[in-house]
């Protein structure tokens, strides 16, 4: 059945009958790294009436469709998921397998991982492609996948390597390739996997998924006003939407706000909600958890208005203020009406 | 009685900055070692299940001999038994290596029902051993766990997704992921500390618990750290702290515009 070797594959998710955006991304990467081994992109999607989507997968860079659809599959689940992959891989072979860096890939990933006995990077921010000196052994490899991650909170950058054993193994945080256009004319191969379920049914299942649809699109935004539980309720938010208002930006959370349900979940910045890159960033009653930061690393100037001069969001921030956001933000905003009319 | 296992990782103190060696290693020497703060998350799960139905809580931790500190303190905290897995062979272990070890070692120990460990750690921060070591025992696993309830013989288990939660059914036994919005972990008291003087932390090397030596350790590990250099996350902190909100606004765009960043967009 499945034959061709070598190669990437990487590991397709959708939602409501469209690829999530992390997808893209890695069959982006996927070219890029294909380009540079002389080989081929694959994707592989899982899941239930997903079929319809294998074309797609093509559309932004696959060269070869996996699909795997069937009720079973309806639910993410490790057991199951992981030994569709893994037999994927031990018949086809890839040299380079990446997976999403979201709750499903830091999840399934481990799992494949373990089973095929090989290594894994976690969180990949760059992927290149470069050969490396074994500084024990002293051998030479050759065209290894450079895996380059923050580790230490963020403070540290490594770039990992997997010499000897394969696949190379990688999970690739959303935000760190940009898709490819969607080009309707890319040609390439759709193969259904049939489903051997085997004994992995029935240790776990999904009963109960609570849910918002994210639909606010924050990352060409150029300024973003960011609450988060400092904000305090709804209220709270109104004062800031009039921030946003005046200075024509969108509106932030931290997910605490979302989870107290001031805001829609469209709205989260972060390591669960969206990576943003805005020239300005304004973070107002938020605490700084390196969860929120991972999302606002590549913004362009961050300004904290927090009350705790404590609060770890002042060692992220390019400028910070310390005091109540209820007394700052009208200040801000009669300041900036100031500036506005003298103009 | 159930048995609840939660491993415990020693890292270097959060709240320090990383610093590199001239080797170009991480320093882990001139830091503190603390416990893993989102360990303390999954160790406070089993401790309220010890309340709740009288659980038997084992820390099992893999590291340096000085990792013995850390299991003291989940003993003052109210673990029922410590193991530490030391031995010089186990240094350079990555996610692959140190989830066989931890794997082999709970295997030793025989039954238990329920695994917990931290959502990731401070140092590392990959969130691969949980789901390695549950793989390499062949039962089943759920990450980022904020909430669960022990059934007659499965668990109820509230997970974090982007944008929500999902509640699964999971059979016994099972491997979770705690993280740190779970719960609010205790801290050790006097008599706890007193107490734990009064236990052993039980030391295991390599031999007894059958483990391969080709598959620890920097050989037994299959990703190699190829280089680190140290970023800066943390920013310029040009904090203005000022009696009134007026005056900090004020100084803030006075700031901003001396440094050509411009706030009000399209005032041009
Ligand atoms: C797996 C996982 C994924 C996560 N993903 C995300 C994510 O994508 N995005 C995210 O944001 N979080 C995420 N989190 C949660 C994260 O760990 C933090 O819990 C969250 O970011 C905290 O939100 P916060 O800063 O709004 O709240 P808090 O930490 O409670 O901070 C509130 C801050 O407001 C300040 N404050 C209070 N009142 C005022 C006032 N009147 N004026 C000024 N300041 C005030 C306080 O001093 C405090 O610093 C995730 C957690 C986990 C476990
Ligand atoms: C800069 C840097 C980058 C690294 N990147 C990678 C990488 O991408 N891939 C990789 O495979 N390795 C990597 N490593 C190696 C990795 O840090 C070690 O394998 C480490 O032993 C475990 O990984 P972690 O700290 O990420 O733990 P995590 O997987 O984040 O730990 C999750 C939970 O597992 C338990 N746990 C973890 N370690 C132990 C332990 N020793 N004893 C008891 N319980 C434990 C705890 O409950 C913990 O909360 C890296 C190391 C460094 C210094």
């Amino acid at each position: 059945m499945v034959n061709k070797s070598g190669g990437v594959l990487v590991y397709a998710e959708c939602k409501r009958r469209k690829l999530n955006r992390i997808t893209l991304e890695l069959l982006s990467a996927g070219r890029y790294l294909a380009g540079k081994l002389n080989s081929e992109v694959s994707a592989v999607l899982i899941g239930y009436k997903v079929r319809e989507l294998a074309k797609e997968l093509i559309c932004y860079g696959a060269d070869r469709a996996y699909v795997v659809d069937h009720q079973s599959f309806r639910y993410y689940v490790p057991l199951t998921y992981a030994k569709v992959i893994a037999d994927l891989i031990i018949s086809s072979e890839p040299e380079i397998v990446l997976f999403p860096a979201d709750s499903i890939g830091r999840d399934l990933a481990p799992r494949v991982a373990a089973k095929l006995n090989t290594g894994l990077t976690a969180d990949c921010i760059e992927l290149d492609i470069g050969d490396y000196e074994d500084p024990i052994s002293g051998r030479h490899y050759e065209k290894l996948l450079y895996q380059v991650r923050p580790a230490f909170s963020g403070d540290i950058i490594a770039t990992i390597v997997v010499p000897e054993r394969r696949p190379q193994m990688a999970t690739v945080r959303p935000g760190s390739f940009d898709p490819l256009p969607r080009d309707l004319g890319r040609e390439g191969e759709i193969v259904a996997i049939p489903v051997n379920l085997g004994g992995e049914g029935g240790v776990m299942e999904v009963i109960k998924v609570v849910e918002e649809e994210s639909s606010t699109d924050l990352r060409d935004a150029k300024i973003i006003v960011s609450g988060g539980r400092g904000v305090g309720g709804p209220y709270g938010f109104k004062l800031l939407r009039e921030l946003a208002k005046e200075l024509g930006a969108k509106l932030g959370a931290s997910r605490a706000a979302v989870e107290a349900g001031w805001i829609s979940y469209s709205h989260q910045v972060g390591l669960t909600g969206q990576i943003v890159k805005p020239k300005i960033y304004i973070a107002c009653g938020i605490s700084g958890a390196i969860q929120h930061i991972v999302g606002i690393r590549e913004a362009g100037v961050i300004i904290a208005i927090n009350r705790d001069p404590d609060a770890p969001i002042f060692d992220y921030a390019d400028y910070g203020i310390v005091g109540d956001l209820f007394e700052v933000i009208p200040a801000l905003i009669s300041k900036i009406k100031e500036v506005k009319c003298n103009k | 009685m159930i048995r609840v296992i939660v491993l415990i990782k020693q890292v270097p103190d959060p709240k320090v900055r990383a610093r590199l060696k001239e080797d170009g290693t991480v320093d882990r020497e001139r830091v503190r070692a603390v416990m893993n703060p989102y360990d303390r998350n999954a160790l406070e799960e089993a401790l309220r299940l010890k309340e709740v139905i009288g659980a038997k809580v084992i820390a099992i931790s893999m590291g340096p001999l000085k990792a013995e500190s850390v299991l003291r303190e989940a003993l003052a905290m109210g673990a029922d038994e410590a193991i530490l897995l030391s031995d010089p062979m186990l240094a350079g272990s990555d996610t692959l290596a140190t989830s066989y070890a931890l794997s082999k070692v709970i295997k030793m120990l025989g039954n238990y029902d329920l695994i917990l460990c931290g959502m990731e750690t401070t140092d590392g921060n990959t969130g691969q051993v949980g789901p390695e070591v549950a793989e390499h025992l062949g039962i089943p696993h759920v990450t980022y766990v904020e909430d669960f309830e022990l059934r007659n013989g499965y668990l109820l288990v509230k997970r974090l997704i982007e944008g929500g939660y999902q509640w699964l059914k999971v059979r016994l036994p099972a491997l979770l992921t705690i993280t740190n919005t779970a719960n609010e972990p205790r801290c050790s008291t006097f008599e706890g500390v007193i107490r734990a003087l009064k236990k052993n932390v039980r030391r295991l090397s390599l031999e007894e618990t059958g483990i391969e030596k080709g598959r620890v350790g920097l050989i037994g590990s299959p990703t190699r750290i190829k280089e680190v250099r140290r970023v800066n996350l943390r920013r310029r902190r040009y904090i203005i702290r000022k009696p009134s909100a007026k005056e900090a606004v004020e100084e803030l765009l006075r700031e901003l515009s001396s440094k050509g960043i411009k706030l009000v967009m399209n005032g041009g």
